[in-house]
């Protein structure tokens, strides 16, 4: 949905925006910490669900969130970018690469209540995590995490809180209080507009993170990190967790083995088995 | 006579080095901008003989990786020096390891001596922008008669007024088709011997100075090497890094980071090398298994693995006794010795259980089996190596 906010506190939703023109830009980036994908992972046998006790990593999706949104601030002359993580044990890692990319601070949620949270209780924490981030102008996302890979909860936070959201973004350019934003389609892209504050998410790939340099990770040492449990946010912890997702993962199986293929030798009628079998499958 | 060392190799063995987040986080950085800035290229940068230092280097300045120990008054980033360690353990991870060394002549061998001796004028002049990534920089030590023998060069400057006029040749130099300034080693006096000598820098586009040729070399492709002359180079007395006559003490100091360097991207090269020769071994088959059912072959590389945990280990207590302010003369030289050894063993062995693909161009291997090769010549051969380490150890009569 799309509010239109004329100045001061906006009756729909959170906080109080609406600007002409944006002096300065702060954007809150949700970034997800995740466990490094060039290690193995695996499920936990008991909840059926990916073990995250290790050392995790920030999600490479999430760097383009946080490269646009270092850009954007670049941009406007002003402002910072604040980054929203829910993650177990207290796990800083991920955000602090983040923090050494550039970003000035971090709000982190964790609590032992959150286990087995799914994505809608996740987007439950993260919309309460936002809003104590304080005064953002845009929020960026990822469209999709690389482990559990929904490619909802961007959207479900917008919902909670009253914002606009738009999918899929390519570049964002801001434009008083307007985020334009080319929205990638199958064919192309489409330019959107969006008033701001506004939930957009990001496709993977569209900006070239930039590394953390020595001075950014020396730097990202002494940035703050607000580290929060349940409570501190007022989230009931029986609306999030195993209890608020009110569901049970019942079983596991392993995706079948994928057949050996069929050789065909070429004796120069070759293309003949391959017409038939394509003829087979009725592709053709 | 004693060993005169061991107190410091006991010292330091016991204070043994840690690692932080920011360590790890730094070893990340260093990963990924050799993954994307150099390892793409590397395949060009070999075929033409020669890479964009200029453009790579100002990538690298902008991170910080370029004075990670020097002073922040200079544009250094002040960090200590396991820092350096993980740089040259990740640069010796490229596809490319000509690039890596003229990483390492920017950061540990061309600049070491100016910063530690020269004068602020000179610093600021000449070492922000070398830490920065603007100008190239080289070490300009060997010549076409002397190598092991730093005593015999001949390059000479002479004074006149407030200018040293210098004559001679320098050969083998790293960066030299591209570099801006040159850490040149000459005589200043005829003292002779290791008397003499004085460290001077020389700007590249100063009258009189020419690249003879670029050398056509079996491996450090992708590096440019060239011999030097100088014709009546005229530049100004106050160009001394440190004192004049100091030189050759001033190098040898040099020379030590420039071996650690050496040493710490051996680490990094046979790691990677290790790492792609053990997946090759599991994938490839003949009689009726994968080669790596073979005991040979399991002992071979087990045998190097742990080669490699034993240099690693030997640089991890070279860290801590350079950082405690120890000599590490004698940590440099082990660790610069048996690292190029084990780097050549470990090329042997990856072409060989590599077969016939170990030995085409297109497989890692036919590159890295020439790259390696160099580190038991440049930087000090093997020899000198064990000579500085027999005159310790009181072997022999020298
Ligand atoms: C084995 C397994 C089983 C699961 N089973 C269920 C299930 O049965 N039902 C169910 O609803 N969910 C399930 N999940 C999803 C899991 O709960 C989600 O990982 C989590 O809720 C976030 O969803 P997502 O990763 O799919 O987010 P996506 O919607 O794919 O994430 C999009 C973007 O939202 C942001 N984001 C998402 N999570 C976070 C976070 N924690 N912190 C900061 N930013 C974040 C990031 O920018 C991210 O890129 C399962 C996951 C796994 C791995
Ligand atoms: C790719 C490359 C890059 C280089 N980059 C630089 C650079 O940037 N700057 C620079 O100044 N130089 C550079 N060099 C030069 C290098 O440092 C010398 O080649 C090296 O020090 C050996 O000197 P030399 O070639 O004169 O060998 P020589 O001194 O002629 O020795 C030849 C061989 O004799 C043996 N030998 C030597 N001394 C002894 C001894 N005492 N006992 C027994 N055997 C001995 C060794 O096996 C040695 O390899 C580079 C060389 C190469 C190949």
């Amino acid at each position: 949905m799309s509010v239109a906010h004329t100045g001061g506190a906006c009756a729909v939703c959170y906080r109080a925006v609406a600007r002409d023109r944006i002096p300065s830009m702060n954007v809150v980036v949700c970034v997800k910490q995740i466990p490094d994908p060039a290690d193995p992972g695996s499920l936990d046998p008991q909840t059926k669900t990916l073990k995250r006790d290790g050392k995790l990593i920030l999600d490479e999706s999430d760097s383009y969130g946080v490269e646009m949104a270092l850009q954007l601030v670049d941009t406007a002359g002003g402002g910072e970018v604040t980054l929203v993580s829910m993650a177990p044990n207290n796990e800083v890692s991920g955000l602090r690469t983040a923090l050494a990319m550039g970003a000035a601070k971090a709000v982190l949620v964790s609590d032992d209540a959150l286990a087995g949270t799914d994505a809608l209780g996740t987007a439950k924490v993260l919309a309460k995590a936002i809003e104590r981030a304080g005064d953002a102008d845009l929020i960026l996302a990822a469209t999709e995490s690389s482990d559990g890979y929904t490619g909802t909860v961007p959207e479900q936070i917008a919902e909670l809180l009253n914002l606009p959201s738009v999918t899929f973004a390519k570049e964002i350019a801001i434009d008083g209080s307007t985020a334009k934003i080319q929205r990638q389609t199958e064919a192309g892209y489409d330019d959107v507009e969006s008033p701001l504050p506004a939930l957009v998410s990001v496709t993977a790939g569209v900006v070239e993170p930039r590394y953390p340099s020595f001075k950014g990770i020396m730097a990202a040492k002494s940035k703050p990190v607000d580290e929060v449990t349940l409570g501190d946010l007022g989230i009931d912890a029986g609306s999030v967790g195993w209890a608020g997702g009110g569901q049970e993962i019942v079983e596991v199986t392993a995706a079948e083995e994928r057949e050996a293929g069929t050789i065909v030798e070429d004796d120069g009628e070759g293309f003949n088995k391959i017409v038939d079998y394509l003829a087979e499958l009725k592709v053709i | 006579m004693p060993h005169a060392s061991d107190a410091g190799l006991r010292s330091s063995v016991v204070d043994v080095i840690s690692f932080t987040d920011e360590h790890e986080m730094f070893r990340t950085t260093v990963r990924e901008v050799v993954q994307k800035e150099i390892d793409p290229h590397a395949d060009a940068w070999e075929a033409a003989g020669v890479f964009p230092a200029h453009e790579l280097f100002a990538t690298l300045g902008q991170l910080g990786l370029l004075g990670l120990e020097y002073d922040p008054r200079w544009g250094g980033a002040g960090a200590d020096h396991i820092y350096t360690m993980i740089l040259g353990e990740e640069i010796g991870r490229s596809a490319s390891l000509g690039i890596a060394m003229a990483i390492a002549v920017q950061t540990d061998m061309a600049t070491p001596a100016l910063h530690d001796f020269g004068s602020d004028e000179l610093r600021e002049r000449y070492l922000r922008p070398a830490i920065a990534g603007q100008h190239v920089t080289a070490i300009a030590v060997s010549e076409p008669d002397a190598g092991s023998d730093v005593a015999g060069l001949r390059t000479r400057a002479v004074r006149d007024g407030d200018e040293w006029v210098i004559n001679g040749a320098k050969m083998w130099i790293t960066n030299g088709t591209q570099a801006d300034w040159l850490c040149l080693l000459c005589r200043t006096s005829d003292e002779g011997g290791y008397q003499g000598m004085s460290q001077i820098i020389v700007p590249t586009d100063t009258v009189g100075f020419s690249v003879s040729r670029k050398l056509d070399k079996l491996g450090m492709r992708a590096s440019d090497t060239a011999e030097l002359a100088f014709d009546g180079v005229r530049v100004p007395v106050t160009n001394t890094i440190g004192e004049v006559g100091r030189g050759f003490q001033q190098q040898m100091a040099q020379f030590q980071n420039e071996r650690m360097i050496a040493a710490y991207q051996m680490v990094g090269a046979v790691e990677f090398a290790l790492e792609r020769t053990i997946g090759y071994v599991n994938e490839r088959r003949a009689f009726g298994a994968p080669l790596v059912a073979n005991q040979s072959i399991q002992y071979e590389l087990a045998d190097i693995a742990a080669e490699l945990d034993v240099l690693r280990h030997h640089n991890w207590a070279a860290v801590a006794a350079y950082q405690q302010g120890d000599d590490i003369t004698r940590h440099a030289t082990v660790a610069k010795l048996r690292a190029a050894r084990l780097a050549r063993r470990m090329a042997d062995t990856a072409v060989q259980f590599h077969g016939g693909m170990g030995y085409v161009e297109e497989t890692w291997t036919a590159r890295f089996y020439r790259d390696s090769r160099l580190w038991s010549i440049g930087g000090g051969a093997d020899e000198v190596m064990l000579r500085t380490i027999a005159k310790m150890n009181g072997i022999g009569t020298d």
